[in-house]
């Protein structure tokens, strides 16, 4: 079952055409990622979806429920938490009250429980609780950003870039990790990124948007084999 | 000199160079302030050079810059000591000069009353002797540990004050409480302490909006105009009791912010200080205009007073069937009662100010201000709705500003709009700023450094300007960040306060 739709979305920058009819699925129980170029509109549809900025054309369902008109912390308490670009945590605010404003749109009797599952999946942030979170490094920040967004207690969770900038034995755990959530906790994965070898090894199906377009979907197999991919995203790196 | 000069680091030349720049500097700067007068003559007014006040101001500038080589360079004790010692004559002198611009000069007025008697002799040794020991011995461990003392003594107050804050707020409430038995008498002492009260809970009421939701507000005055002239106008128009109206007044202020708040719900940083600044003069300008219901630059006097909780009244002479508050305790009348009265008035307004706002950040919304304030757009994913989460730091920081207003208009009798100037959000807002946004303890330093050091040297008439902003460069030179600028975690877990603060210390 589907559950996120994006059904011929168009978004704007002012003038400018950012989105440029994005058809995608992300089906309950799935990895999806979403690989592409700087500029090519990757964390425009993830914002897309969370309502900021807003589609001007197009539909967005959730759960059959269409969002595309909804704010943003309205879509998130459907169930939709993100980890946004670039980490965005709470930087003078220390580990745990970040934890906390990850739970804020949950019940109270949650938060214990769900507290003991981010730390046992990313037992770093045990050791760090009482630290100021921009004192820490980027990778611990990452891992901050994604159990806040657990918090939340989502079915379906966005990922925006979580290698940006981290070393890459920290972006192999996080990977893992990632994997962990999905399977386990049984948690969807929107994920976005620009290191295709890990996002497309990772996902169960992936899209490659250029310029504002899908231009190829498959699984994650299959778009690694595909010679198109490799040329772009693959060679050259890794 | 050169064998002053016990450090190889800097040659003579760079030294010259570098004090010959600061001369520079200091010619330009004093050429127009200090060195040109304008005389009344019978001829009319011309221009008179002042070229002794120039040449001071350069000497005293050439030395000083010298003491600060020295003292960067790690130039022997007895080398700084002297130079020091002479540039503090250099500035006293120059501080004399200055006063009695009239006295043309002849020889140094330091060296006029040094040799004027015996005891003037003895008071100018005295005097070199003194500055010269402080100068010494303050340089004692002058070379390697000189820079790790000093940041191991801020670090000690750093931690000093970060683990005993609670502490230190309570000793603060006590002195403040038996501040009246202490002071009892002392007229100007209670009047300058309800003064500094006010601005401790206007700067408490600011900083929620400021310090904790990080909505710059240079227009707070408007709420405290709002609540002023709410109670005023109610009291004389209904006649209703300064008890009835302080939440009134609350209410209306926050209403105000709430007003405030819509229009600027997108605008951030600079742009919302903008809107802001304009709402507070607005609030000025209508006040001033509306003649029929504000009395318009006239203001409003005769205000009502407070009185006893209703049950008495402050006044000497009462109408039948009043108790006086003498009598209900069975005092002599004293007019010291109703101020002391009005200061712990506002003292529990303050408290209670400080407490609400300690309780909120442990709170939801308390916390949701904060994070709003760190990212708006992380709020808003988590699903933190900001219209909600502002126009509640907008109203509940209004209202307190209501609060405090209300009193303002009782305690004074007589409000105008003269009292709600940009100064005053101004005065404000500097409190907030230089006590450290978000500090509770840092407003009350502020407060007492902004309001009670002018009010207090008064007698130094031109110069308290003047200290008072040399004051203000210095606190913005050593503490950028506000005097009290730590932002602690409210809850930590599995660790006490002291810990996590010696980690970070280290």
């Amino acid at each position: 079952m589907s559950m996120l739709k994006i059904e011929g979305v168009h978004t704007f920058y002012g003038n400018i055409e950012a989105l440029k009819g994005i058809d995608m699925e992300v089906n309950e129980g799935e990895i999806v990622t979403l690989i592409g170029a700087n500029g090519a509109g990757k964390t425009t549809l993830l914002m897309t979806c969370c309502g900021s900025p807003q589609a001007s054309k197009g539909r967005i369902l959730f759960e059959d429920q269409d969002i595309s008109r909804m704010p943003t912390h309205e879509i998130c308490r459907l169930g939709i938490q993100q980890s946004p670009e670039g980490r965005r945590i709470f930087p003078r605010m220390s580990v745990y009250e970040n934890l906390q404003m990850g739970a804020s749109t949950q019940d109270p009797k949650y938060f214990e429980e769900d507290l003991e599952m981010v730390f046992d999946l990313f037992p770093r942030l045990k050791e760090r609780i009482n630290q100021r979170a921009g004192t820490m490094s980027g990778g611990e920040q990452q891992m901050l950003a994604i159990g806040r967004a657990l918090m939340g207690r989502p079915r379906l969770l966005l990922l925006d870039e979580p290698s940006l900038g981290i070393a890459p034995l920290v972006v192999k755990q996080i990977f893992e990790t990632i994997k962990k959530i999905n399977r386990e906790k049984k948690v969807t994965v929107f994920l976005v990124e620009q290191n295709a070898f890990h996002a497309l090894k990772l996902a169960h199906r992936g899209y490659v948007m250029v310029n504002g377009n899908i231009t190829l979907s498959g699984t994650g197999a299959e778009l690694l084999a595909n010679p198109e991919v490799r040329a772009a995203y693959l060679e050259g790196g890794h | 000199m050169s064998a002053l000069i016990t450090s190889s680091r800097i040659s003579g030349a760079e030294i010259v160079k570098e004090l010959a720049f600061f001369a520079v500097i200091a010619l330009l700067m004093s050429v127009m302030i200090l060195g040109v007068e304008t005389v009344d003559r019978p001829t009319g007014l011309e221009l008179a050079v002042r070229w002794d006040l120039v040449i001071t101001a350069i000497i005293s500038t050439i030395i000083g810059r010298l003491a600060l080589i020295i003292r960067r360079e790690h130039i022997s004790r007895i080398g700084q000591a002297v130079l020091i010692t002479v540039a503090a004559v250099a500035v006293f002198e120059m501080f004399v000069r200055f006063r009695e611009m009239d006295d043309r000069w002849a020889s140094p007025v330091f060296i006029d009353m040094a040799f004027g008697s015996v005891t003037s002799i003895v008071l100018a040794i005295a005097f070199i002797a003194i500055v010269f020991a402080i100068a010494y011995f303050s340089m004692k461990k002058v070379a390697a540990e000189e820079e790790e003392s000093g940041s191991n003594l801020s670090a000690k107050i750093q931690l000093a004050y970060r683990t005993n804050t609670k502490k230190i707020g309570a000793l603060g409430i006590v002195f403040f409480i038996i501040f009246p038995f202490l002071f009892g008498e002392n007229r100007s002492a209670i009047d300058l302490a309800t003064l500094v009260m006010i601005y401790i809970m206007l700067g408490w009421g600011l900083n929620i909006v400021v310090g904790l939701a990080g909505l710059l507000d240079l227009g707070y005055v408007a709420f405290y105009a709002v609540g002023a002239y709410s109670y005023a106008l109610l009291s004389q128009h209904f006649d209703l009791s300064f008890w009835l109206c302080l939440p009134l007044a609350g209410i209306f202020a926050a209403s105000f912010g709430i007003i405030l708040g819509f229009p600027v719900l997108r605008l951030r940083g600079d742009y919302l200080a903008i809107v802001t600044l304009g709402f507070g003069e607005i609030i000025r300008v209508v006040l001033i205009n509306w003649y029929d219901l504000t009395g318009g630059p006239d203001g409003i006097s005769s205000i009502e007073r407070p009185s006893f909780f209703g049950l008495a009244e402050f006044d000497r002479r009462l109408p039948e069937g009043v108790m006086g508050f003498n009598e209900l305790f069975g005092l002599d009348y004293s007019t010291m009662h109703r101020l002391i009265f009005l200061y712990y008035l506002i003292l529990v307004l303050a408290l209670v100010t400080a407490f609400v706002t300690v309780r909120l950040r442990k709170l939801p919304i308390g916390r949701a201000w904060e994070a709003l304030r760190e990212d708006e757009i992380a709020c808003r994913s988590l699903g933190i709705n900001p219209t909600n989460t502002k126009l509640s730091a907008f109203a509940i920081g209004a209202m307190f500003g209501g609060f405090a207003g209300a009193f303002f208009a009782t305690r004074q009798g007589f409000i105008s709009p003269e009292s709600f100037t940009f100064l005053e959000s101004a005065v404000i807002l500097a409190i907030v700023v230089l006590g450290g946004m978000g500090s509770q303890i840092g407003v009350v330093l502020a407060a007492i450094v902004m309001i009670g050091f002018p009010e207090m040297f008064r007698e130094l008439a031109e110069y308290r300007m003047l200290i008072f902003g040399a004051g203000m460069v210095a606190i913005m030179l050593w503490r950028p960040r506000g005097l009290l600028s730590f932002r602690d975690p409210t809850i930590l877990l599995n660790m006490s306060k002291k810990e996590k603060v010696a980690g970070e210390v280290k």
